[in-house]
C-alpha cells in the first residue's frame, strides 16, 4: 500500500475541508436535533401522548363503553374519574385515552399515503420531466386550486360519511401540496451530474431513483411532510366533530368534543378537553416540524 | 470504407495504421429553445452541427473551444447521455445503439466520463465508497467485491481509502473529490474515457497532480482518452491529436504539434494567440479574439467565424467551408476557405 | 404584462379541471347520480325530466358539457330540501361567509402584520419569542375548538355576547348595528386564528430578510432614521404579506364550515354539512362549485396584484 502511495502525486498535500468525523446527513440531523431543547421537549411530550394511546388499555381506569349514568357531567378532580364524566357518565379520562388511538391513526395515516401518493408522483415528474411532469402535475395543480378543507367536506359529501372515506378525503388534500414539493426538489437534483454519471455508469431509472435520487430529495419532502402532520390532525378531528368519520360510541377527540359540546352549559371544562387533546398534539407537531426543518435543513 | 478521397473518408484522418476505436459522423444535436405566452418551441440552439471525428486506440483527443461552442454536448452524445438528431458513433467497428450494433448498456461499460464539476457529479448523500462501487454493483459485481474494487481504485487514484471510503464529497477538497470521479469512471474497467473539462475548476498546483495522475492511469490501464477542455496548455500537454470546435463545428483538427506550431485557422490562431504563453518566442502574432462568439440559435451564415475573423471575405460568408486537407500531411484538416484552392477567398491558393 | 397574460391563460385549464373534480363528485359516491339529485317522493314525470335535464341518458362527458353550460349560467338544479334553485341558497349564504371572512382577514392582517414585523425587528429577543409562539398557537389551534373555548369564556362564564345566531331571535337579515355585531365578535375570533399565524410567520420572515439585505445598512449609513427604515422595509415586504393574506381569504371562504357549524353561522359552510346530513346533493355541488371557483380567481388576483406590485419579481 504503501508503495503505491507513495507512486501517486500526493493527495496529502491539499488540504480537506475541515477534518470531520463523518457522520453522514442523517448523523448530522440526529445531532442538530439533540442541540435543540425546545423540539425535544415537545418531542417528549408527543412520544407521552403516542404511548398513552398505545397503551390507552393498560392505563385506562375504566372502560370507555361502560356508561354510568350517576357519574354524567362529574366534575374534574372527583375521586375516581381525574378528569370528570361525559354525558353518558363514562370516564373522560378512560375515553381521552382510547380517543388518541382514533384520532392519532386518523391524523396520521392520510400523511403517511400521501407521502407514499404525493411523493412518488412527485418524484416521477419532477425525474421524468417533459409531458408526463406536466400531466401530473398539472391534475395536482387542479386539486390544490380548491380551499383544502372545503376540498375534504366536498369528498367526504360525495364519498359518503365514515371514517374510510375520511381518511381517503384526506390523502386527496394532501397528495398534492407533497406532489408539488417532491417534484421542484426533484427537478433540482435530476440537474445535478451525479445523476448523469449514475446513468452512464448503466443504471436504469429505478435504480437511479432508489439510490441517488431518493437520498437527496427525501431530507426536504420529509420536513415539509411533517408540517402537515397537524393539519391533518386538525381536519381529520375536525370532520368527526362534524360526525364525518367514526360513529358513536367510538372515542375520537373529535367525536367526543361535537357530542360535548351540547353540554357546555352543564359542565363547560370537561367539554373542552377533547379539544384541547387535539390542539396540544397538534402543537407538538407543528414544533416538532420546525425543529426537524432547522435541523434538516443543509447544504452540502 | 473506400481508398478515394471521399470527404468522409478525409475527414476521418485518424492515425496512420492506428486502429480506430470511436468513428463519428455526421454528429448533430440542437436543443429546442421554448418561449412566447405558450411556451412553445420558438427555435433550435445548434450545440453540435454535423460533426465528424475519429479517436484512435490509445490515443488522446483533445478537443479545445470556447466555452458553449458544444464540447459538453458533444461527451454527452458521445455517452448517448442525450439522444443525437442524426449522425452515427461506431464504437470498435460497431454502430452504438444500432439494432445490430453495440447496445448503448454494453458500450457505457467500455466507454466512461468524468465531467467537470467535482461538486455536483457527486452524490453528496453517499460515502465515496458507495459511490465508486455504484457502477459495479449496477453490473451485477457482488457487494463485498465492489467495495473492495473500490477501495483499490481509490488507492490508485492516490486517495488513502482506509482514511477516506466513508467520507462523504463535502468533506473532501476539490482535488480529492476529482479524483474520485476518476475513480468511479475507472471501476467498470473501461477501455475510453471521456474527461470533459476533468481538471478545469482546480488550482494550478492541484491540476497539475491530477493530469499527471491521469496520464500515469492512462499507461497503467491502457486506456483512450477524449480530453475536452478550453484551457490550451493542459490540451497540448496531454493530447496526441486536437480538435477545434466553433459554435458546434469542428474548424480544425490535426496533430498536437502541427496544431500549436502551425495552426492554419484563423480561430485557432486568435485562440493561440491570446493565451497567455510561457516561451514568447513561440507566440503567433495574430489579432485575439474579441467578442463573445455569436449565438448560436442563429449562426452566422456560410463560414461561423466570418463575424469575427480577420480575413473574412464576401465569399465566407455565403459559402461554408469543408473541413479538408491542404498539404501533404493527410492528418491535419482545416475548414476556411483560405485554405481550399479555388474557394474564391483571395488568399486562397491558386487551384492545383 | 407577459407573464399576467400567461396566468391568465393558466388559470382557465384550471378551473376547466376544478369543475370537472366538482362535476364528479355526483359519480363518486355509493348512489347512483339520478338517486342523488333527484327528490326521495318525485313523481315518475318529475324523475323523466331531470334525466333529461342533466342529460343521464347521455356519455358522461356529454353530461359534463350539459352541466358545465347550465353551471356557467349559474344553474346548479333545484335544492332536494326547500324545491328552491341552488343559486338562490348560495348566494345569500356565500354573502354571510364572505362577510366573516372579510372582517377576518382585515382584523388577521392588522394584527399579524405588527406581529410580524415587531417579531421580525427583535429577532431573537423575547418579544420575538412570545409572538412566533403566538403564531404557532394560530396554526395549531383547532378553530371549532376555539370556538367552543370562547363560547364557554365570554357567553357561559362571563355572558357577555352570544353564543349562537347571526342576530337576535334567529334573525337571519344582517345589519350594521351594535346589537348584530355583538354576534359577530367570536365567529371572527376564531376564524382568524390560523391567518394570524400564517400572516405573522410570513410577514417576520420577509421582514427579516429584508433586514438582512445590503441596502439596509446603506440606509442607516446614509444617517437615514430608523423610522424611514422601517417604512422602507414595510413596503418592501407588502406585496408578499398582501399575497399570504388573500390566499388566506379564499381559504377561508372554503373552509369556516366548522366555525360556522358551532355558532349556527348560516353561510355556506353551515349551508355544506345540512346538505350533508340532508344528502342534498344539489346544493353541496354548488356551493363547492361557486366556492371553488371564488378560490381560483381569489388566487388569479392575488398573483397579478403582486407581480404588478412588486416588479421585482420575474417570472418564468
Ligand atoms: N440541455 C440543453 N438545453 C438547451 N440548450 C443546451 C443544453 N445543453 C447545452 N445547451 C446549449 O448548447 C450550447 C453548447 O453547450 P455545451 O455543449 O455545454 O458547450 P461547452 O461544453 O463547449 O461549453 C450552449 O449554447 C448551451 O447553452
Ligand atoms: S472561411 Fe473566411 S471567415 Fe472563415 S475562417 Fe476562413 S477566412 Fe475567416
Ligand atoms: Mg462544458
Amino acid at each position: 500500500m504503501a508503495e503505491v502511495e507513495a507512486l501517486r502525486p500526493g493527495a496529502e498535500a491539499e488540504v480537506p475541508i475541515g477534518a470531520i468525523v463523518a457522520r453522514g446527513y442523517w448523523g448530522t440531523v440526529a445531532y442538530r436535533l439533540s442541540q435543540d431543547p425546545v423540539t425535544i421537549a415537545f418531542g417528549v411530550v408527543l412520544i407521552l401522548i403516542f404511548l398513552a394511546a398505545i397503551f390507552a388499555p393498560v392505563l385506562a381506569p375504566h372502560d370507555p363503553y361502560k356508561t354510568n349514568m350517576p357519574m354524567r357531567l362529574t366534575a374534574i378532580g372527583t375521586p375516581g374519574f381525574l378528569l370528570g364524566g361525559d354525558e353518558l357518565g363514562r370516564d373522560m379520562l378512560t375515553r381521552l385515552l382510547y380517543g388518541g388511538r382514533v384520532s392519532l391513526f386518523m391524523g396520521l395515516t392520510p400523511v403517511l399515503l400521501a407521502l407514499l401518493i404525493g411523493g412518488s408522483l412527485g418524484v416521477t415528474a419532477g425525474f421524468v420531466g417533459g409531458k408526463v411532469n406536466m400531466g401530473i402535475m398539472r391534475v395536482m395543480d387542479v386539486f390544490y386550486a380548491f380551499p383544502t378543507v372545503l376540498l375534504a367536506i366536498g369528498l367526504t359529501g360525495a364519498l359518503g360519511t365514515g371514517s374510510r372515506n375520511l381518511l381517503i378525503a384526506i390523502t386527496v388534500i394532501l397528495s398534492p401540496p407533497i406532489a408539488r414539493v417532491a417534484e421542484s426538489v426533484t427537478t433540482q437534483v435530476r440537474a445535478f451530474d451525479f445523476v448523469e454519471a449514475a446513468r452512464a455508469s448503466g443504471a436504469d431509472t429505478s435504480t437511479i431513483i432508489r439510490v441517488h435520487v431518493l437520498s437527496n430529495v427525501l431530507g426536504p419532502i420529509l420536513i415539509y411532510t411533517t408540517s402537515l402532520v397537524s393539519v391533518s390532525i386538525i381536519i381529520s378531528a375536525g370532520l368527526s366533530f362534524l360526525g364525518f368519520g367514526v360513529t358513536p360510541p367510538t372515542a375520537d377527540w373529535g367525536l367526543m368534543l361535537a357530542t360535548l359540546r351540547t353540554t357546555i352549559w352543564a359542565n363547560p371544562y370537561v367539554a373542552v378537553l377533547p379539544g384541547l387533546m387535539i390542539f396540544i398534539t397538534s402543537m407538538c407537531f407543528n414544533l416538532l416540524s420546525d425543529g426537524m426543518r432547522n435541523a434538516m435543513d443543509m447544504r452540502f | 470504407m473506400t481508398d478515394g478521397p471521399t470527404p468522409d473518408a478525409v475527414a476521418t484522418a485518424a492515425p496512420q495504421g492506428a486502429e480506430r476505436f470511436l468513428e463519428v459522423r455526421g454528429l448533430k444535436k440542437y436543443f429546442p429553445v421554448k418561449g412566447g405566452v405558450l411556451n412553445r418551441t420558438i427555435a433550435h440552439v445548434q450545440a453540435v452541427d454535423d460533426i465528424s471525428f475519429d479517436v484512435a486506440k490509445g490515443e488522446t483527443l483533445g478537443i479545445v473551444g470556447e466555452s458553449g461552442c458544444g464540447k459538453s454536448t458533444t461527451a454527452r452524445l458521445l455517452m448517448r447521455l442525450i439522444e443525437p438528431d442524426s449522425g452515427t458513433v461506431h464504437f470498435d467497428g460497431r454502430v452504438i445503439g444500432a439494432s445490430n450494433g453495440i447496445p448503448v448498456r454494453e458500450m457505457r461499460r467500455q466507454m466512461q466520463m468524468v465531467f467537470q464539476d467535482s461538486y455536483s457529479s457527486l452524490n453528496a448523500r453517499l460515502p465515496v465508497e458507495a459511490t465508486v462501487a455504484f457502477g459495479p454493483i449496477v453490473h451485477g459485481v457482488s457487494r463485498p467485491e465492489a467495495r473492495e474494487r473500490a477501495r483499490r481504485l481509490l488507492y490508485d487514484v492516490g486517495l488513502d481509502a482506509s482514511r477516506f471510503m466513508k467520507r462523504y464529497p463535502h468533506e473532501l477538497s476539490g482535488g480529492q473529490r476529482q479524483r474520485v470521479n476518476v475513480a468511479r469512471a475507472l471501476a467498470l474497467q473501461p477501455r475510453v474515457l471521456i474527461l470533459d473539462e476533468a481538471v478545469s475548476a482546480l488550482d494550478k498546483s492541484v491540476e497539475a497532480q491530477v493530469l499527471n495522475l491521469l496520464l500515469d492511469l492512462k499507461k497503467e490501464y491502457d486506456l483512450t482518452y477524449v480530453f475536452i477542455s478550453h484551457d490550451l496548455n493542459v490540451v497540448q500537454y496531454v493530447s496526441d491529436r486536437v480538435l477545434v470546435m466553433y459554435l458546434g463545428q469542428v474548424v480544425e483538427i490535426g496533430p498536437v504539434d502541427e496544431i500549436y506550431a502551425n495552426p492554419r485557422h484563423p480561430y485557432t490562431r486568435a485562440l493561440l494567440s491570446s493565451r497567455p504563453s510561457m516561451d514568447p518566442e513561440r507566440r503567433i502574432t495574430e489579432p485575439p479574439l474579441s467578442g463573445d462568439p455569436p449565438n448560436p440559435i442563429n449562426p452566422p451564415s456560410g463560414c461561423r467565424f466570418h463575424t469575427r475573423c480577420a480575413f473574412a471575405n464576401e465569399v465566407c460568408a455565403r459559402v461554408t467551408p469543408v473541413l479538408s486537407t491542404f498539404g501533404d500531411d493527410a492528418r491535419h484538416e482545416v475548414a476556411c476557405h483560405m485554405m481550399s484552392p479555388g474557394s474564391g477567398h483571395p488568399d486562397a491558393p491558386a487551384r492545383a | 404584462m407577459d407573464y399576467i397574460l400567461r396566468r391568465i391563460l393558466y388559470a382557465i385549464p384550471i378551473a376547466l379541471g376544478v369543475t370537472v373534480i366538482v362535476f364528479s363528485l355526483v359519480y363518486m359516491g355509493p348512489v347512483d347520480p339520478l338517486t342523488a339529485v333527484t327528490p326521495d317522493d318525485a313523481e315518475p314525470h318529475v324523475i323523466e325530466m331531470i334525466k333529461k335535464q342533466y342529460g343521464f341518458d347521455k356519455p358522461i362527458p356529454v353530461q359534463y358539457l350539459i352541466w358545465l353550460k347550465r353551471a356557467l349560467m349559474g344553474d346548479f338544479g333545484v335544492s332536494l330540501q326547500s324545491n328552491r334553485p341552488v343559486i338562490e341558497e348560495v348566494i345569500p349564504a356565500l354573502r354571510k361567509t364572505m362577510m366573516l371572512a372579510m372582517v377576518a382577514t382585515g382584523l388577521a392582517f392588522s394584527v399579524a402584520f405588527v406581529l410580524g414585523v415587531l417579531a421580525a425587528y427583535h429577532n431573537g429577543t423575547w418579544m420575538d419569542r412570545i409572538f412566533t409562539g403566538t403564531a404557532v398557537i394560530g396554526v395549531s389551534v383547532p378553530n371549532y375548538w376555539l370556538s367552543i373555548v370562547l363560547v364557554v369564556i365570554f357567553a357561559v362564564e362571563l355572558n357577555w355576547l352570544p353564543a349562537v345566531g347571526m342576530g337576535p331571535r334567529g334573525s337571519g337579515e344582517w345589519e350594521w348595528d351594535l346589537v348584530h355585531i355583538r354576534y359577530l365578535i367570536l365567529p371572527v375570533i376564531a376564524v382568524s386564528a390560523i391567518p394570524v399565524g400564517i400572516i405573522t410567520r410570513t410577514t417576520r420572515a420577509c421582514v427579516l430578510e429584508m433586514l438582512s439585505q445590503e441596502f439596509v445598512p446603506a440606509l442607516h449609513s446614509k444617517g437615514i432614521t430608523s423610522v424611514r427604515v422601517l417604512v422602507h422595509v414595510v413596503r418592501n415586504a407588502a406585496p408578499t404579506v398582501l399575497a399570504a393574506t388573500g390566499i388566506q381569504f379564499g381559504h377561508l371562504l372554503g373552509g369556516s364550515i366548522l366555525v360556522e357549524t358551532v355558532f349556527v353561522w348560516p353561510g355556506t359552510g353551515y349551508l355544506l354539512n345540512e346538505s350533508i346530513f340532508r344528502r342534498d346533493f344539489p346544493v353541496l355541488q354548488g356551493t363547492i362549485a361557486v366556492l371553488a371557483i371564488f378560490f381560483v380567481l381569489i388566487n388569479l388576483i392575488v398573483d397579478i396584484v403582486q407581480t404588478w406590485l412588486d416588479p421585482r419579481i420575474k417570472r418564468g
